[in-house]
Formats: C-alpha cells, sequence, structure tokens
C-alpha cells in the first residue's frame, strides 16, 4: 500500500534528476512535462485509493509510528496532492512557451520540480519534524526560482521574500522543540492525544501561537504578508503563478491540519483570533489590490485578501465552514494560477504588465479576454462560477453562527474584488492600446501562444465544470471537513487500532 | 544546566532580534544565525538534559543498559544545523550577489522590485 503514498513524492523527485542531467537539451522541458504527466496519473491513483478507504497511511522503513515518519493521506490531503499534479502539469506545459532556454540552462526544470516534491511531501507528512523538512525543500526551490534569470528587481524581491520566510521557517521550529519538549512526541496523530493530556494547557496555548505564526507568515495572513506583495510580480509568469497557486496554501494547509488535529483544547482563544486575522487579511488584501496599478500587483494583493476567506473556514470551526474552506482551497488554487498565465500572455501580447501602459486586447485578443473573464468573476464569486460556490458556504456558515459582521466584511470584500477584476478588464482589455497600435497576437511565435494558452484553457474549463456541477466537489469537501473535525480514523489509521 | 541553556538561549534570540531590526542586510543575516543557533539549543534542552550518560548501547549488548540521555533531539538539532546551513549560504550568496548588482545592503535603499510611487510615474 505504502508505494501509493510515496510515488506522488518520487515522481517529481526523479524527474528533477533526469530534468538536471538534460538541462542542456532541449529533450530536458519535455521531461518535465511527462514528469508532470505521471504526476498528474499517481496522484490520480492516491485519490482513488482515499476514495476508496478513507484514510491511508504507510510507515516508512516499516518504523511504527509514532517513531517513524508516517506518510498519509485523509481526503484534504489527497485533492491537495491532486491539485498540485494539476497545477504542475499546467505550469510545466506554460513553461514550454515561456521560459527561455539560458534559464532552462540553469536547471529551471530541476527546481520547479523540487517545488512540487517538497509542496507534496508537506502535504502527505504525518510527521511535524519531517513537514519542516519539506517546508525546507519547497523554500530552498523557491528561493532559486524566485530570483532565477533574473535582474535587479528579482534579487531585491528574493532578499525580502528569503529574509521573512527564514524568520517564520525558525518560529516555526522552535515551537517544534517546545511541543517535543512538552509532549515526547512529534507524530501528529500521536500528538493530538499527548496535546490532550499535557498537564500545562497555558504552555500549550503559547506555542499553538508560535505555530499559528509560523506557518500564518507562508500563508501570507495579516500582519504578515509583506513579504509577498514585494516578491511575487518579480519572477517568470509560471514561477509567480505556480507561488500564487501552491505555496501560500501549504501553510494554510498546515493551519487546518494543526488546528483541526492538535490544538484544540482552547478554540475559543486560538480560533477566535484566527477570526479577526482573517477579516483584517481579507480587507487588507482587497484595499491594497484597490490601490495598484500593475496586473500581477492586483493579483498578488488578492492572493492575499483570498487567503483570509480560507482561514476564516478554519476559524469558524463548524462543518460548513470547514467545508467551505476546504472548497475555496480547491477552487482558489485554479483560478488563482491561471489569473497569473493570462497576466503572462498579456504580457506577451502588449509587452507590459502597467495597466497604464497596455490595452486593447479585448479588439486584438478575443479569446484570451474570454478566458481571462472566467478566472477573474470566478474570483470575485459570480454565479455559476466556482468561486460563488466557495464564498457561498463560508457566508452561509457565518450567517448560521449569526456573525453579522463576518457575514458583512466576506461580502463587502467580495464587491471589492469585483472592483479590481473590472480595473483590470478595463485598462487591460477595453480601452485602446495607449501607444495607439493593436497589441497583435502574431508578435509572439504559433508555438510560445499555443503552450500559453492551452493550461489557460484547461484550467478556465475546471473553473466552470466546478461551478455548474459543485455537487461532487461539495460533497468531497464536506467529507474531508468531516474527517478534519473528528480525526478518530485519522489517528486510528496512523497509530493502529487503540484501546 | 537547564537554566545556563536558557540564559544561552535568551542572551543569542536578544543579540538576534538587535541585529535583524537594523537596515543593514548583512546585519540582518548574523542575526538570523544567532537565531537559528538559540532554537536549535531550544530543541536540545527540550529533549532533557541528562549527566554523563551517553546513548550508547555497549559492545555486545542489544540495548543500553539502564538509563541514558534522548538521543532524538540530537538527531533532530543535526538535521536542522544541515538544513540551516544550505538556507544561510544560499542568503550569503544573495546578500552578495545582491550587493554586487546594487552596490548597496541597505534594505531601504533596495526599491528596484518596488519603486516608489513618484519614481513609477
Amino acid at each position: 500500500m505504502s508505494w501509493v503514498l510515496v510515488m506522488p513524492i518520487a515522481v517529481p523527485f526523479a524527474t528533477a534528476v533526469v530534468a538536471y542531467l538534460a538541462r542542456n537539451f532541449p529533450a530536458g522541458r519535455w521531461i518535465s512535462v511527462a514528469g508532470s504527466a505521471l504526476s498528474l496519473i499517481v496522484s490520480a491513483l492516491l485519490m482513488i485509493a482515499v476514495l476508496d478507504q478513507g484514510v491511508i497511511a504507510a510507515q516508512m522503513s516499516n518504523w511504527s509510528a509514532p517513531f517513524g515518519i508516517t506518510l498519509v493521506a485523509d481526503y484534504l490531503s489527497a485533492v491537495m496532492v491532486v491539485i498540485t499534479a494539476i497545477t504542475g502539469l499546467a505550469t510545466a506545459i506554460y513553461a514550454l512557451g515561456e521560459i527561455p532556454e539560458s534559464t532552462e540552462r540553469l536547471g529551471f526544470h530541476a527546481l520547479f520540480q523540487t517545488l512540487i516534491a517538497g509542496v507534496t511531501g508537506a502535504f502527505l507528512t504525518g510527521d511535524l519534524f519531517n513537514l519542516y523538512v519539506w517546508f525546507e525543500v519547497m523554500l530552498i526551490a523557491s528561493f532559486s526560482l524566485l530570483v532565477i534569470g533574473g535582474g535587479k528587481d528579482r534579487l531585491d524581491a528574493g532578499i525580502k521574500y528569503v529574509a521573512l520566510n527564514l524568520v517564520s521557517t525558525l518560529v516555526f521550529l522552535s515551537g517544534i522543540g517546545l511541543l517535543y519538549g512538552v509532549t515526547g512526541t512529534l507524530n501528529m496523530a500521536d500528538l493530538r492525544g499527548a496535546v490532550a493530556a499535557a498537564e500545562n494547557q497555558g504552555l500549550i496555548t503559547v506555542i499553538a501561537m508560535m505555530f499559528m505564526v509560523g506557518f500564518g507568515v507562508k500563508a501570507a495572513v495579516f500582519p504578515l504578508f509583506f513579504w509577498l506583495p514585494a516578491s511575487y510580480h518579480t519572477p517568470y509568469f509560471a514561477i509567480s503563478a505556480v507561488f500564487a497557486g501552491l505555496l501560500t496554501k501549504v501553510g494554510v494547509y498546515a493551519l487546518m491540519r494543526m488546528f483541526t488535529l492538535v490544538f484544540v483544547g482552547d478554540v475559543g482563544f486560538t480560533h477566535e483570533i484566527l477570526i479577526w486575522v482573517s477579516l483584517l487579511t481579507m480587507f487588507t488584501g482587497v484595499i491594497g489590490a484597490a490601490a495598484q496599478m500593475d496586473f500581477r500587483k492586483i493579483l498578488s494583493f488578492h492572493i492575499i485578501s483570498q487567503i483570509g476567506y480560507m482561514t476564516l473556514g478554519l476559524a469558524l470551526y463548524t462543518p460548513l465552514a470547514l467545508m467551505g474552506g476546504v472548497f475555496y482551497l480547491v477552487h482558489h488554487i485554479i483560478v488563482k494560477a491561471n489569473l497569473f498565465f493570462v497576466a503572462g500572455l498579456a504580457k506577451q501580447y502588449t509587452g507590459d504588465t502597467d495597466l497604464t501602459r497596455i490595452g486593447g486586447l479585448y479588439k486584438s485578443a478575443p479569446l484570451l479576454a474570454a478566458l481571462f473573464i472566467i478566472p477573474a468573476f470566478s474570483l470575485a464569486g459570480f454565479p455559476p462560477l466556482s468561486g460563488f460556490w466557495a464564498k457561498y458556504l463560508i457566508v452561509k456558515a457565518a450567517i448560521e453562527l449569526n456573525m453579522w459582521f463576518v457575514t458583512f466584511v466576506s461580502l463587502l470584500v467580495g464587491l471589492l474584488t469585483i472592483y479590481s477584476m473590472t480595473k483590470i478588464w478595463g485598462y487591460a482589455f477595453w480601452k485602446p492600446h495607449p501607444e495607439g497600435f493593436d497589441p497583435t497576437p502574431d508578435r509572439a511565435p504559433a508555438r510560445v501562444t499555443a503552450a500559453m494558452i492551452t493550461p489557460i484553457a484547461a484550467l478556465a474549463a475546471m473553473t466552470i465544470i466546478i461551478g455548474f456541477y459543485p455537487e461532487p466537489f461539495v460533497q468531497f469537501a464536506q467529507t474531508a471537513a468531516t474527517q478534519l473535525l473528528d480525526p478518530t480514523d485519522y489517528v486510528t489509521t496512523v497509530l493502529g487500532a487503540q484501546p | 544546566m537547564e537554566s545556563l541553556t536558557a540564559l544561552i538561549i535568551g542572551a543569542l534570540t536578544a543579540a538576534s532580534v538587535y541585529l535583524m531590526l537594523t537596515r543593514n542586510f548583512m546585519r540582518f543575516l548574523f542575526g538570523l544565525i544567532l537565531l537559528s543557533n538559540a532554537v536549535n539549543l531550544t530543541i536540545f534542552a527540550s529533549g532533557r538534559m541528562t549527566k554523563g550518560a551517553p546513548a550508547l548501547v555497549p559492545y555486545g549488548a542489544d540495548a543500553p543498559l539502564g538509563p541514558v540521555g534522548n538521543a532524538l533531539p540530537q538527531a533532530l538539532v543535526l538535521t536542522a544545523i544541515v538544513i540551516g546551513f544550505g538556507l544561510l549560504a544560499f542568503a550569503l550568496a544573495l546578500a552578495f550577489e545582491g550587493f554586487r548588482r546594487t552596490g548597496t545592503v541597505d534594505t531601504d535603499e533596495l526599491r528596484y522590485a518596488e519603486p516608489k510611487e513618484d519614481a513609477q510615474k
């Protein structure tokens, strides 16, 4: 059984090695695409196994839990692994068009596959220290990808990104150390019982807050998000798309995992803080976006604002809210990566991402305009696209709890999101180009355009499918939320049947 | 022994926070190195200190005889040191390349990714 859990991590690593060896040949990029496709297949196999059995776990090297390293997949982990593989494949195809050969020679594809392996590992591990290791794998790959092939602006962005992420990692690591000191275990399933049995619950809450800060920086919540808008608009578009889609979501996933499985002793305190953090994240993100005039900077601030909805789903801590949070995660990764892809193609056509300097895309590239409208309006929560159902679940959960202020802020932020999306639409697509020429698609070679528009179209199609047939996805999210709120299955699968 | 370690961790953290509050990126990195050592010591201390009982199995035996010190935190610290070393090496290389290209390590002057508003127009 264990190979099902190992393969989604092993395949990207193996691809990274082969892609590195082949980095000087044109075949290198196709190896990356083939490896990503293979990743998607093994992730689908994992999903099938999880759908069949609920929770699956494997002990590495047969060291039984809680002593060895455990890989474990429940519904949430499985869907995150699948969505990672989908984003990975879309990015690998997009990179065929965007990434120049000089960057490929530096080992771009190997770094990218390592990033995917790190993200997947973080979703699958059941051991806290192992989670730290996967975070580091992911971080070192993301550092290199952020600055690769770049000039001053990428180095500047890289310095800020590296500095803040290293600090957050150290906070997370000292949290691990202290938690081990209190409980004597690092296995996440074992920690649930050990934390509940700990004598000094006040200390546990302090440690919980250290984890909240550590993961909060990764997830880019208020007031820890400053590295994100400082860096996400500088790298290659393929890179910023995969960062925007996946990296912050690893932080959200880790928050969801730890604050449903381990730190549930003082929900009134910890989750109350999370509610306020989420509301401020949503609001500051969307206000920040309103002030920007750059395609990618607007999108970067919207990542922050959307993160708030996901952590709000966790913070409200009802089955419906968590279900909304899980649904939101999946919807958001697809939509956000897609919007960054669109921004990249818009730059190919017009030569810039500053909204005041571009325009006329609706006239010259109607297909791209249509493909922008779908994720943009989904992000804003227009029915019947996927974002509508995600927001609907969260808002309904808030109403059921009679939290009118929370409801008000959620709806207001949705409204302001529409403002930003129509701003991009108006400036980049509708208004004529300020320098008077039509941004013709012919400016880019057909091969490049095809490689870049295929993943955009595929992800837009997924947004529409989730929007029109939300039922299976909602049911899936419901089961995932049930598993999160009652992790008995998770604990018994990892530790074996215990009295 | 525990209180001495706690004092060292506190001193290291205080020094690192002081260093990290400056605008000089090199000083920030030195602060980060101190902080990572403080964190490593925290993990080490969290495994409880035992005096003169190394986690060694005597020749010919299958298990340690009598109580021994906890070896797991040391394994964790070792992993953390190696990972931290890699990340810091990258950060230092980044700082050097940043200095070589931009001529400054003052983070206030690093405005290439986010130019000031009036410079944009």
